[in-house]
């Protein structure tokens, strides 16, 4: 006897449990080492999870167990040159583990660190714990924008595609009940003096008659209640309900004069990474617009932004009115949640620098929800850091920091988006 | 014999093939006399298998880290293509559950319904071990009793409270099992009826201020009573019953850990002779529907390519070789018992008088039912075999700086080498012997425990995180002693760490 039974169909993740719990005791570690992982991991790699090292002593079980030495008897197959007396020298590695020739590691576990992946969404949620989007929910209720249909309730009107069969039958059934209940009463009481009546000693042929004829009648009027009567009818309703947009642009501006190597374009990158990493777990849809300047601004594709060589100036005013160009073209601010990322390495020629500020205060941080400026440069603020620091002072949702090599990325941005009970004046 | 029509051998299978197959395969088990639970043959996917993996056997686990890292190993090692994943996995239950991997071709579906749901469920079914040491009817039940109540108490005492004490009842699970007594049957009922009073009950037994209140009249001195009189080696039976400070629902985790351990505890001694039996019966069984024409060729040519590969031992100083390969020796211990019956030599007529010449089925039968591993290998195990594994003994005294061949394939050697392969299969020379010898209840409470060891080997050093566990149940002082040669007790392991008296 056997029964066959078709399981492939069952959930397959039984695991998922004891993986979380696993997740959940070695927390500490995991953060680490997804921290470490941050500034060392590629470029282009923005999609893929991480390999998680865990130390393998940290996840032992121990048991007691034999350790090595004492006496050991082994029985081995394949021998092939050794006859009874034979004396071996013993293997180096291992105290005489087991014997033989010291190749077999009767163990099956190395010592080897334990290294195993966690998704991406796993990744991001340890990458991104504790971080927030400034002024999310301040302006979220302020900006609703886009309206979805969601079922309400019932209506006694509506189109033939939205009646709702069930909830209408159960009116049928209702008015039904309600309207005869009168008439099944009188027909009972009828009914039981007709039996009352048969059963007298009596012959009273006229009573009963009339009774008969009164019972059919309630019967006919019971009948004629319509089965169903558009008054039974009821059609789905459906509401339009606001809700926030889900879309947001993030500006990536570059310096990309001869001053920038590809050393701090890189560390710039790592940071618009992030950026957009953490922006996707808002958002559903991100665009990303990438304009770079020198002396003068351009709106460019990815692989340029990041690679192309340029020379000459710096005129960094240029890259934020193209900006605030783009915004008012193609992004409108009731539409869009606009983000700004600045990087540049803190040159720029002088006179403009007043100017980039007054741009940033007038135009651009009175619809951004967030614009963040990073120099990237080792060497003392020149005027640009000066002029932002007047306009930082005054808007809470503009934030600079300094980045000095590569493995400041990760603190400075989890810096600018700590979560806060209050915004910073 | 005349020839039937073939089974179809297309590699993809389906149910009725599955069935149709099963009905043959059951067809020939019963005409050798295999008496087996019912099957329960449940098709799954390889990330469920990777699941019924991290379960170690336990079609329904309670929840644990140590689960989950199983589970993540597991899919690392598979992802990469490091191993494949087992063809089946068969649970020792009434019915018997065996899990069919959803890729494996035709072939070794019928293979491993062969191996499973014949052979290893024959053998759970017919061993004296698991007769009367696990209770197939109500293993699931009790399972799913474990896991509920596990997770009832993560509910009510918090995750990591329950983690901890599984942790450390983990630590000592192989210290948790009962060697000589036959354990009580377990059904589900009876298991939750039983556990309430039981939890109250004990309670009030272990609190020792009950004890102490009207006993005052006299104050003579009585010669202090050892407790416990004989030495405990069940660690997790007398931390269940006699740990001062647990709270009830620990002490059911005890026993819910105990009992699984239990459970698993004749797997562990006869895996020789279960996959050995399995082994033979598949082959056994593909054969015989060969030979009635019922497979084809191409069937069997892919069944022996398999078969081949399961039953391989690598040799000593070969790249792969990790130790007897179980399926190998059991196998080929098995068909040799058949061979001594059929075809007896004058050197088996010799060794094995009593057997020699007889009727292979019944001796087969016998042999299975009423051995483990290390009996059967020294009663069973033939100086053919051990010419055919060329097997030879190293004796290795770690007090001389050289290794010792002290047995090979000849004459002198045979039974030698059969008694140390015995002795390797023998648990209570694997595992520690470590005992319980004191506990100080009416002093300080502390636990005193001795190891005693085997052939002079030390204890490992994970000793010292292991008794850390031990004091997490029993929360008073735990030491572990070991006799030196002198006969003086050492301490060898204690906690909390003591600085003033280091020994």
């Amino acid at each position: 006897m056997a029964n066959f039974i078709d399981r492939r169909l069952n959930s397959k993740n039984k695991s998922t449990v004891n993986r979380q719990r696993f997740l959940r005791r070695y927390k500490s570690q995991i953060k680490k080492s997804v921290s470490d992982a941050v500034t060392q991991r590629g470029v282009t790699d923005v999609d893929t999870g991480e390999n998680i090292v865990i130390p393998k002593k940290d996840l032992s079980e121990p048991v007691f167990q034999q350790g090595k030495g004492g006496i050991n008897d082994r029985v081995h197959p394949g021998n092939d040159q050794f006859t009874t007396g034979d004396r071996i020298e013993r293997p180096q590695q291992g105290q005489g583990q087991g014997g033989g020739q010291g190749e077999a590691s009767n163990s099956g576990e190395g010592n080897d660190d334990f290294v195993f992946s966690i998704s991406k969404d796993e990744y991001l949620d340890l990458l991104f714990e504790d971080l927030e989007l400034p002024n999310l929910e301040k302006s979220q209720l302020s900006k609703i924008v886009e309206y979805k249909t969601v079922r309400n309730g019932y209506c006694a009107e509506g189109v033939p595609a939205n009646i709702d069969i069930v909830k209408s039958l159960q009116g049928s059934i209702a008015r039904r009940i309600a309207m005869t209940s009168s008439k099944r009463k009188a027909l009972k009481e009828c009914e039981a003096e007709l039996v009352k009546l048969q059963q007298g000693s009596h012959d009273n042929i006229q009573q009963e008659n009339k009774l008969k004829e009164e019972i059919q009648s309630l019967k006919d009027r019971i009948s004629k209640v319509p089965f169903i009567d558009s008054f039974d009818l009821r059609y789905r309703n459906y509401a339009k309900q606001a809700i926030p947009t889900s879309r947001a642009v993030m500006f990536c501006l570059m310096d990309v004069s001869g001053s920038m190597d590809q050393a701090t374009k890189d560390v710039a990158k790592r940071f618009y990474i992030l950026l957009y990493l953490f922006l996707t777990r808002t958002y559903q849809t991100i665009d990303v617009v990438y304009i770079r300047h020198h002396t003068q601004a351009k709106e460019v594709d990815e692989q340029e932004f990041f690679y192309s060589k340029e020379t000459g100036g710096t005129i960094a005013s240029t890259a934020l009115e193209l900006m605030d160009k783009i915004i008012k073209q193609r992004y409108n601010d009731k539409d869009w949640n606009i983000y700004g990322a600045q990087a540049s390495d803190g040159d720029n020629w002088a006179d403009d620098s007043p100017k980039c500020a007054q741009i940033l205060d007038k135009n651009i941080l009175s619809v951004a929800r967030y614009f963040s400026y990073i120099e990237i440069t080792q060497r003392p603020h020149q005027t640009l850091w000066h002029q932002y620091e007047t306009v930082a002072n005054s808007h809470s949702h503009f934030a600079m920091k300094k980045i000095k090599d590569v493995a400041d990325i990760y603190p400075v941005f989890r810096e600018l988006f700590k979560k806060r009970s209050e915004q910073a004046a | 014999m005349t020839k039937k029509k073939p089974l179809s051998d297309s590699p993809d299978w389906t149910f009725d093939l599955l069935s149709e197959y099963q009905t043959e395969i059951e067809r020939v088990a019963n005409h050798y006399r295999l008496d087996t639970y019912t099957n329960q043959i449940e098709v799954i996917t390889a990330e469920q298998m990777m699941d019924a993996y991290a379960g170690v056997g336990m079609p329904i686990g309670y929840n644990h880290w140590t689960f989950g890292k199983k589970f993540i190993q597991t899919e690392q090692t598979y992802k990469r293509g490091r191993m494949g994943l087992a063809y089946e996995i068969v649970i020792n239950s009434d019915p018997c559950i065996s899990y069919l991997m959803e890729e494996n071709s035709m072939t070794m579906q019928a293979l491993v319904m062969a191996h499973a749901c014949y052979g290893h469920n024959s053998f759970f079914k017919g061993n004296y071990l698991f007769k009367s040491w696990t209770d197939a009817s109500s293993i699931i039940d009790y399972l799913l009793f474990a896991k509920n109540y596990i997770a009832e108490c993560e509910h009510k005492y918090g995750i990591s409270e329950v983690e901890s004490t599984l942790d450390a009842c983990h630590a000592l699970m192989n210290h948790g099992v009962d060697r000589y007594k036959r354990p009580q049957k377990i059904s589900l009922e009876e298991e939750l009826k039983r556990q309430k009073c039981r939890e109250e009950y004990l309670q009030s037994q272990v609190n020792n201020l009950w004890r102490t209140l009207p006993d005052n009249d006299n104050d003579e001195p009585k010669a202090k009573p050892k407790f416990p009189s004989e030495p405990q080696e069940n660690i997790l039976y007398f931390i269940e019953k006699n740990a001062p400070l647990l709270k009830p629902w620990q002490r059911e985790i005890v026993r819910i850990v105990r009992k699984v351990s239990q459970y698993f505890y004749p797997q562990k001694q006869t895996q020789v002779m279960n996959e050995g039996w399995a082994c033979f019966w598949h082959y056994t069984i593909l054969n015989h529907l060969y030979d009635e024409g019922l497979v084809t060729d191409k069937f069997m040519l892919e069944f022996l390519h398999n078969h081949t590969n399961v039953v391989a031992q690598p040799e000593y100083n070969s790249p792969y070789y990790s130790g007897i390969n179980p399926y190998a020796l059991g196998f080929n211990m098995f068909i040799d018992i058949r061979r001594i019956c059929e075809n007896p030599t004058e050197e088996d007529k010799r060794w094995f008088p009593e057997f020699a010449g007889s009727n292979w089925l019944d001796t087969l039968h016998f042999a299975m039912e009423n051995f483990k591993d290390e009996s059967f290998i020294s009663q069973y195990l033939s100086p053919k075999l051990i010419r055919d594994f060329k097997l030879f003994h190293i004796h290795d005294d770690d007090s001389e700086n050289y290794l010792e061949v002290a047995a090979i394939h000849n004459e002198q050697g045979y039974q030698k080498i059969r008694t140390n392969l015995s002795n390797q299969y023998n648990l209570s020379n694997i595992e520690t012997n470590i005992q319980i010898v004191e506990a100080d209840v009416n002093g300080d409470r502390s636990l005193t425990l001795k190891y005693t060891p085997h052939q002079k080997t030390p204890l490992g050093d994970s000793k010292d995180e292991v008794i850390k566990h031990l004091y997490y149940l029993w929360r008073f002082d735990v030491k572990l002693v070991q006799e030196s040669e002198k006969g003086e007790e050492i301490v060898i392991a204690r906690c909390p760490e003591k600085t003033e008296d280091k020994t």
